[in-house]
């Protein structure tokens, strides 16, 4: 049993307002995703929730109990940080049974658990070694050990992925999202990468400087952005903006479309030159210089045989132009 | 990455070096020779250096004449004990400003620095006399507290510095598994704070060994440590150099072989951290 | 990053140091500057009375004190210009390739650990004694006629002995100095045609800068306070050619007793260490936020 709900959490530094007023509702067993720019607060309302941090005002409840002056401990949550912060004089079973040993669990129960998180993530031959000797990788995985073996009502991820290169962190990624399938348990994960929000998601948290900007399931959020941040942030590449005459013509003060909602066809509404094409294989990136607009990204499914100043006309699909208006809302 | 260097331009500095380095040290090594000779070889000339009469009776002298070791042991007493009493004060101090800075803990670590500037004879009348009255002059308790003192602001500092290079994420790591304040400080803290501490004391003692403005004006006789017993060789008439070497010997031999260990320490301790 | 629980412990914990050393600050000092406008002796307890500025007046006066100050000045000056130039090069040579490195640096940091009171006896009596001494053996080897260090040149004397103390403390922070530099940045020094001498003061010498001035402001404070070589050697003498401010006050405290005089001159030490001070905390603070 693990939701956790925030009402009207406010989070102040000395005189700076980090978070002016959240409210959020995580249910039970779902895994959310805060996401946002560096500096948007989402760590921090990460750190209120595992009581790292004080709050200003507001109330967090657990399973609907108040834990707003509950210290860390007493929270009964697990966190891996970023930096993984494994216990360097312990031994990756000294590490993983750390929780255990601060509940006083009997021995067999500790040597049972540790064993069991040990063979689930691959450091059975590990357990005697210290952190220093185990690859950025293992020591995710340790780190995620001592989450597990405490059986917490939630965890808590801030930003696990960031120190590892980008191959393990789509095997780490993969392996979150199994454990989450197989634990059932909430977790709640701040990263700064909208594609391991989009992947891991069940809901996504887009946060922008301390305010939320939008609360949905990751099709939510690519389909129905609330907004231009929104819309900007999620989706890669970037979507393009317009604006001036062109938005107009569909009664909106900035349209968007995403590089993959374009045709190429013989004549289309728009003309350019390409100026860089990006030849993945799969895809093909352009960054066409379309007359009286500016520039903008097209992605296109498989090889095409465009090369830098090229002419190419383009038809943007009428049905997935977003409109936004003069105050970034959607329309 | 190394430079690429001919051998013979090595063996050049090496040379250079080694020959640079031996006249720094010589005055040491000629204490040490001289311990073992005769009053009347250590003042031969031509000085005698390796073929001589080789005694140990300067040692026994120097323990029967002026009870070396009741000087050894005030030493070891007031170096170890001011260290030890600093380190229990300094360690909370450290570790409250490393892990919960304020924008005050600045300020507080740069004033503390700046009591260590403060000259002692600018307070030496005033701890004379308070020290009179409490009767604590040639005592040990009270060159333990003054030694402590003196000394507190690098402790506090030199603790600091190591502290905060301990993660704070693993302290918080541990209060998330569920340790409270005191397994925080049992299981993680202490551990990963020990090299730390262990080095900060032994720069800290050879300090307070070598202290020799309070050690010589506030102790006489029943305290004097060994700094003050070897300026009781002072003495204009009758040469003793034998006796005297031996006595130099046996006091800074402990403290130089404590020193080489320590010597990266030295650095970050006697610098407060502005050179790296 | 911290609670509020934590704030308050770390207040408990900080205190017992800060209230120590407030205390070792603000008692004795007080004490000394009240002493420093009365006219005190300790022979004649009981007589003091309030006599104003006069304390420092006399120590003003007094031609002592110039010559202390003096004294001091060339004293710490000459320290400081042999340390730092001889670390320098110590630095410079110790960071080159050369078998028994490691050594070689514990030969040379060793007269650091050295207690002040013996390398004052042993240069005193085996080096510079005028008869049997190591230094009037080799002047007579060489056929020079030997010298009387401590009456001859008695403030050269205590130079040496003090700079050979402090010679290794600044040979091994600006060698610590001098292996943080960038290897890239002396090969592109390389590259663009810098031979060793522009190499060394274009950019050997500005990265040291700040690691020399740091060993300069320490040595100088400690420099000021420099006592055991003086009380264990010449006594201050001949006459007052080697009595520096800290052994002044320390004659006119605990050997003349007049506690009066000798506290105005403590004062005045305070002001002459703080000016010193303040520039080094400031390097030192400047640092803290990096």
């Amino acid at each position: 049993m693990g939701s956790i709900t925030l009402e009207h959490v406010n989070k102040s530094f000395g005189g700076v307002t980090v978070i002016p007023d959240i409210s959020l509702e995580v249910n039970d067993g779902e895994f959310v995703v805060f996401v946002g720019p560096s500096g948007c607060g989402k760590s921090t309302l990460l750190r209120l929730i595992a009581g790292l941090e004080d709050l200003s005002d507001g109330t967090i409840r657990i399973d609907g109990a108040d834990v707003s002056k509950t210290l860390p401990a007493q929270r009964k949550l697990s966190m891996v940080f970023q930096s993984y912060a494994l216990y360097p004089h312990m031994s990756v079973r000294g590490n993983i049974a750390f929780p255990l040993k601060m509940e006083k669990a009997p021995k067999e129960r500790m040597d049972a658990a540790v064993n069991d998180a040990a063979r689930v993530l691959n450091l059975t031959d590990y357990l005697d070694r210290k952190p220093r000797q185990l690859s950025g990788g293992q020591r995710q995985r340790v780190a995620i050990g001592r989450a597990i073996v405490r059986q917490p009502k939630a965890f808590l991820f801030d930003e696990p992925l960031s120190n590892l290169d980008a191959a393990l962190r789509v095997n780490m990624r993969l392996e979150i999202s199994e454990l989450h399938k197989k634990l059932k348990t909430t977790m709640v994960y701040v990263t700064h990468d909208q594609v391991e929000a989009m992947t891991m998601a069940d809901r996504i948290v887009v946060l922008n400087a301390g305010r939320i900007e939008q609360y949905g399931t990751p099709i939510e959020l690519y389909q129905k952005p609330a907004n231009l941040f929104v819309a900007g942030f999620i989706g890669s590449p970037k979507m393009n903006f317009i604006e001036g005459k062109e938005a107009d013509t569909f009664g909106a003060a900035t349209i968007g479309i995403r590089p993959e909602h374009f045709t190429i066809s013989d004549a289309g509404r728009w003309t350019g030159t390409v100026g860089v094409a990006e030849h993945l294989g799969s895809d093909t990136f352009l960054y066409v210089d379309v007359d009286g607009i500016g520039q903008v990204t097209v992605r296109a499914s498989g090889e095409l045989p465009f090369a830098h100043g090229q002419t190419i006309s383009l038809d943007p699909i009428e049905s997935r132009i977003y409109r936004f208006d003069a105050q970034g809302q959607a329309m | 990455m190394a430079r690429a260097v001919s051998t013979r331009r090595k063996l050049g500095f090496t040379a250079i070096a080694w020959l640079i380095a031996l006249t720094l040290f010589f005055p040491i090594l000629w204490t040490v020779l001289t311990s073992f000779k005769t009053e009347g070889t250590a003042i031969a000339m031509p000085p005698k250096f390796l073929f001589f009469d080789w005694t140990l009776e300067n040692y026994f002298t120097v323990q029967e004449r002026s009870d070396y070791f009741r000087h050894f042991t005030n030493s070891v007493i007031s170096a170890v004990g001011s260290t030890i009493l600093g380190l229990i004060i300094a360690i909370p101090a450290a570790w409250a400003m490393a892990f919960s800075p304020t924008k005050r803990t600045k300020d507080v670590l740069l004033w503390m620095l700046s009591t260590k500037m403060l000259p002692a004879v600018g307070v030496l009348v005033p701890i004379y006399l308070i020290f009179r009255d409490l009767r604590l002059l040639d005592t040990h308790h009270g060159l333990i507290v003054v030694l402590m003192l003196i000394n507190l602001p690098i402790i506090v500092w030199m603790l600091y510095t190591y502290f905060r290079e301990i993660p704070v994420d693993i302290l918080e790591a541990a209060r998330m598994d569920g340790a409270s304040l005191k397994n925080e400080i049992i299981y993680v803290l202490t551990p990963m704070a020990i090299p730390g501490i262990a080095s900060t004391m032994l720069l800290n003692i050879i300090l307070a060994w070598n202290e020799a403005f309070w050690t010589l004006n506030l102790t006489t006789t029943r305290a004097a440590p060994l700094t003050a017993f070897i300026a009781s060789y002072s003495s204009p008439e009758g040469l003793f150099w034998a006796k005297l070497s031996a006595a130099s010997t046996l006091a800074i031999a402990p403290i130089l072989i404590m020193g080489w260990f320590s010597q990266r320490q030295l650095v970050r301790g006697l610098t407060f951290g502005a050179v790296k | 990053m911290a609670t509020r629980q934590t704030q308050v412990a770390a207040r408990l914990m900080m205190s017992p140091a800060v209230l120590l050393l407030l205390a070792w600050m603000i008692v004795p000092l007080s004490m000394t500057l009240w002493f420093s406008f009365q006219r005190y002796n300790l022979l004649m307890p009981g007589m003091e009375y309030f006599t104003g500025l006069d304390n420092y007046r006399y120590f003003f006066a007094n031609p002592s004190f110039w010559a202390a100050l003096t004294n001091t000045l060339v004293l710490v000056g000459g320290v400081l210009a042999i340390t730092l130039i001889g670390g320098t090069l110590m630095a410079l040579l110790l960071d080159q390739p050369m078998f028994g490195q490691g050594i070689v640096r514990l030969l040379v940091i060793s007269p650091f650990f050295v207690m002040p009171t013996v390398s004052a006896l042993v240069w005193q009596n085996m080096m510079m004694n005028p008869v049997y001494g190591l230094f009037s053996y080799i002047a007579r080897v060489f056929g020079v006629q030997p010298i009387d260090w401590f009456s001859q040149v008695p403030l050269f004397s205590i130079i040496m002995i003090v700079a050979w103390q402090w010679l290794p403390f600044a040979t091994l922070i600006l060698l610590t100095a001098l292996q943080s530099l960038d290897e890239e940045q002396r090969e592109a020094a390389g590259m663009d045609g810098a031979g060793p001498i522009p190499l060394f003061f274009y950019i050997i010498l500005p990265h040291l800068a700040r690691a020399l001035t740091v060993v300069m402001l320490i040595q100088t404070i400690f420099l000021l306070s420099i006592f055991a070589e003086i009380f264990v050697t010449t006594g201050g003498g001949p006459g007052t050619a080697t009595t520096n401010l800290t052994f002044l006050i320390y004659i006119q405290s605990l050997l003349q007793f007049d506690v009066g005089l000798a506290s105005a001159g403590g004062i005045v030490a305070v002001i002459l260490a703080n000016i010193v001070a303040i520039f080094l905390l400031r390097i030192v603070g400047k640092n803290l936020d990096a």
